[in-house]
């Protein structure tokens, strides 16, 4: 089957919060796509682009409904099919790959069973037909072991080859729409190009149309022919990519833009070395039983050197696995090293909290990826603030009010937020609160695990900018651990690049990004989606040792 | 996987042997001996030590546990205090009763048990759900010799279609093996079926909520096979656990039923070892009781292993 016309026209969903009033999510989308032409819708989160997706397979999630509009794929009109008729149609003209293949997969049955299952639900095609179709896919989208990588289980492959699997259930009865709901964000970005590359050749040879949902610009600029920005259920604008990369007419596609672009205009200005703040030498980490030379069963980092002096930023970054965050964890105190020293302001630090004083601890703070998590959602903001206050230093009422006070303005939120919870907060609102919580305690050192990345990249931008201002005007010090390149980019100084637990390149943040020496690094700094179309194409593939590596 | 399988028969084994402790220490502790018991209360001091002696209730307790472990182990559960019949005669007695009252209801409140559970959970919140919810509940809230009780009165005083009495000996024929477990399966199923079945719901609706059923759902597999083929698999380690614990129940905990019906299982015969202080009895019906209960629960664990391919390939 090839890729079908798809047109949308007025389509509206609703959704009734659990004991709320019915309310529109989604209002008054439409577009129309040629067979084989590729739609990206783009928004932050609660934009309703999901909602959209799942409204081509005549599908609501509970709580949700669809209460207007039509979805015209060929000659069908998708909304009016009766329940069996749905079914009929979902997994064999219309496909879907969704964001998180772990969860999408169910873990007590083989990826083959899960695979074919659609085709011979359909009845599109003999058990024996349906696992060779299955292994043909698996050679197309590059998996290794094509032929038996169907009799492993879900938890038996990694996540990227696992989203090329959900790929290949998807494909297998050759639908004509595609529906791609977020299918690489959950991966690196060394492995999303190769991701990417594998869709984008078999969506291609097949014609299949498809519609691309994301967040990230760069990335639907490969993909996409149109785009289709949402911003609270409505359109904002809709073009063909090439005119909305170069002439956005909405501000709200403008601030998407400027958020994906590199921000250099943040780079802050390397003041005076300031006094040696954190030395780490010849650090080990790692986890199991110890063997005679006191070496761990599994090693997560190993012979790690690093200083930093006060008031300086060092970015690491790496892919999921790296150890990144083991290394912010250790000198947190939260793992200890098993081999290795940590100095701190010239004094060795405890590996294990116990045996810290109050001040290291006031002096080093943490600032978690998940501001969710890290905050007691039972707590109102003036009590998560005053906690650390109390903890820490000895002040009245007063002082500590006027602290808290303070400390709302360093992050830039209104003092009438200090009487709600977290759970009232909006994403980038908690991740502030996060953040004034650390600096509460006036620390020299900052860690910074991740911090924008759970965040929509508008809202990331801005808390970067914060970072930046920050440091500028306490004279923080950050140890900023981030996967993502040009967050790194714009705020620190230094960099380390870690891969496999080993530093493979450190120095100077523009030495190191600009002419990167080591062989990840560049594959790191090259796999970053550029906001342009035909970046993809312009990537030579990896060689088969790189791919093995992965 | 086999080591997975070991180390909880090991663990199995190890609990069993501390419980014949704790069930040897509390035994103990109990006022009054066998010796007191046998004699009655006019003995005079001389005839209570010599019968003491005789019995060898005056040897340290650790030998005496010794004694009874070593015994135990190698089939010899002593005699009882009471009829002077060695006990596991008594209990050869009871037990075939006890497991055939447990196998009739296990055979038919388990099946419907999961049948109401997946209904329930397939029609979360429609009205079939809330009505067996209603059930399930009341099920569970009114006590079994209430129902035993009522069952009794419709049935035996009003109706006088069935025995109210469970002579087991005067069975003949199928009619007569029917009537006369009617009622106590009857019973008893309505008090496993409500645990099993709210049990078996949570379990499924759990998964039924899980990304990969809506996936499943978005490939168009049709609800009977998004239960059967992708929810229940996964559900499967829960389920086995609650059933087992409500099955464990069948052979100590069902006292009631066997005294309101006169059934000669197994559960009266430890309420009567009590009353008797026939130690040895008690110390018997309890390790039958605990071994029962390892086993179906180490029964739940395999369920679980199997059916989780993580644990099963390791």
């Amino acid at each position: 089957m090839l890729g079908e016309s798809l047109t949308v026209r007025d389509l509206r969903i609703c959704a009734t919060p659990p004991g709320g009033e019915e309310r529109i999510i989604v209002n008054d989308i439409g577009f129309a796509l040629a067979p084989g032409e590729v739609l990206a819708l783009i928004g932050e989160s609660g934009s309703g682009k999901t909602t959209i997706a799942l409204a081509m397979l005549g599908y609501a999630r509970s709580g949700c409904r669809i209460a207007g509009g039509s979805v015209q794929l060929g000659d069908t009109d998708v909304l009016s099919l009766n329940p069996k008729e749905t079914r009929a149609l979902r997994g064999h003209r219309v496909a879907y790959i969704a964001q998180s293949a772990a969860a999408a997969f169910n873990p007590s049955r083989t990826l083959m069973d899960q695979v074919i299952e659609g085709a011979l639900i359909h009845g599109v095609m003999s058990r024996q037909e349906a696992r060779q179709k299955a292994v043909s896919l698996f050679h197309d989208l590059a998996l290794p072991e094509p032929d038996h990588i169907g009799e492993r289980y879900p938890h038996q492959v990694s996540g990227g080859q696992l989203q090329r699997v959900m790929a290949a259930m998807a494909l297998i009865t050759d639908p004509a729409l595609v529906i791609l709901d977020e299918p690489t964000t959950a991966l690196d970005v060394t492995t999303q190009i190769e991701v990417l590359r594998a869709f984008k050749q078999v969506m291609r040879e097949r014609g299949t149309t498809a519609i691309y949902v994301s967040h990230d610009l760069a990335v639907v600029a490969q993909m996409a022919d149109q785009v289709l920005v949402l911003q609270n259920g409505e359109t904002q604008e809709h073009n063909t990519t090439a005119r909305i990369l170069a002439q956005p007419a909405h501000a709200y596609t403008r601030s998407l833009l400027a958020a994906a672009r590199p921000h250099e205009h943040l780079s802050p200005v390397r003041g005076r070395p300031g006094a040696e703040l954190l030395d780490i030498d010849d650090l080990q980490v790692g986890y199991g039983a110890r063997n005679a030379q006191g070496r761990p069963a599994n090693v997560v980092l190993e012979h790690i050197n690093l200083h930093l002096t006060s008031g300086q930023a060092l970015g690491v970054i790496g892919e999921s696995g790296s150890g990144k965050s083991t290394l912010a964890r250790a000198v947190a105190g939260l793992v200890a090293p098993s081999h290795g020293a940590i100095q701190f302001d010239r004094r060795e630090l405890s590996t294990t909290l116990r045996g810290r004083t109050p001040e290291q601890f006031r002096r080093i703070q943490m600032v978690f990826q998940s501001a969710d998590n890290a905050l007691n959602p039972a707590h109102s903001v003036q009590r998560l603030l005053n906690r650390p206050l109390e903890t820490y230093f000895n002040l009245d009422r007063r002082a500590r009010r006027a602290r808290v006070e303070e400390l709302m303005d360093l992050v830039k939120l209104p003092r009438h937020l200090l009487e709600r919870k977290p759970g009232e907060l909006s994403g980038g609102q908690k991740q502030r609160i996060n953040l004034a919580r650390a600096l509460a305690a006036r620390p020299d050192l900052i860690l910074c695990d991740e911090v924008t990345s759970a965040l929509d990249t508008v809202v990331g931008a801005a808390i970067l900018e914060l970072l930046v201002e920050l440091r500028r005007e306490l004279g923080v010090a950050y140890l900023f651990i981030s996967h993502d390149i040009s967050t790194v980019r714009s705020l620190c100084d230094d960099v380390m690049v870690l891969y496999q637990g080993q530093c493979v390149e450190s120095g100077p943040c523009r030495q190191v990004l600009d002419t990167p020496q080591h062989d990840y690094t560049r594959r790191l700094i090259g796999s970053v989606p550029e906001l342009r179309q035909g970046w993809l194409e312009s990537r030579p593939p990896r060689s088969e040792t790189a791919a093995t590596m992965a | 996987m086999s080591k997975l399988v070991l180390g909880r028969l090991s663990s199995s084994l190890l609990t069993l042997f501390l419980v014949s402790l704790v069930i040897f220490a509390i035994t103990s502790l109990l006022p009054g001996d066998t010796a007191q018991q046998i004699l009655g209360q006019f003995a005079t001091p001389e005839q209570l030590a010599a019968l003491r002696v005789e019995m060898g209730l005056d040897q340290p307790a650790l030998w005496r546990y010794w004694h009874w472990l070593s015994g135990f182990v190698t089939g010899d559960l002593g005699m009882s205090a009471s009829n002077g019949m060695p006990v596991a005669q008594l209990m050869n007695d009871r037990l075939p009763n006890s497991l055939l009252l447990a196998a009739i209801t296990t055979a038919i409140s388990v099946p419907v048990a999961l049948t109401m559970g997946l209904v329930a959970a397939m029609r979360r919140g429609g009205n079939v759900d809330r009505a067996l919810n209603v059930v399930t509940l009341s099920m569970v809230a009114v006590p079994e010799f209430l129902v035993a009780t009522i069952a009794v009165l419709i049935f035996a005083v009003h109706l006088g279609w069935l025995p109210a009495l469970s002579y087991v000996s005067t069975v003949e024929s199928f009619g007569d093996f029917m009537r006369i477990y009617a009622m106590p399966v009857l019973t008893l199923c309505c008090v496993l079926i409500a645990q099993m079945a709210r049990m078996t719901r949570a379990a499924l609706i759990d998964q039924l909520d899980s990304a990969y059923v809506e996936m499943a759902r978005l490939k168009g597999v049709p609800p009977m096979r998004r239960v059967l083929r992708h929810a229940l698999p996964n559900a499967v380690g829960p389920i086995a656990n609650a059933v087992a614990l409500s099955l464990s129940y069948l052979l100590g905990g069902v006292i009631i039923v066997e005294t309101i019906f006169n059934y000669p299982g197994i559960a009266s015969l430890m309420v009567d070892a009590v009353s008797n202080r026939d130690l040895a009895l008690v110390q018997a019906c309890a390790m039958l009781f605990c071994g029962a209960y390892l086993i179906l629960v180490m029964a739940a664990d395999l369920c679980a292993i199997l059916s989780n391919p993580r644990l099963r390939n390791r």
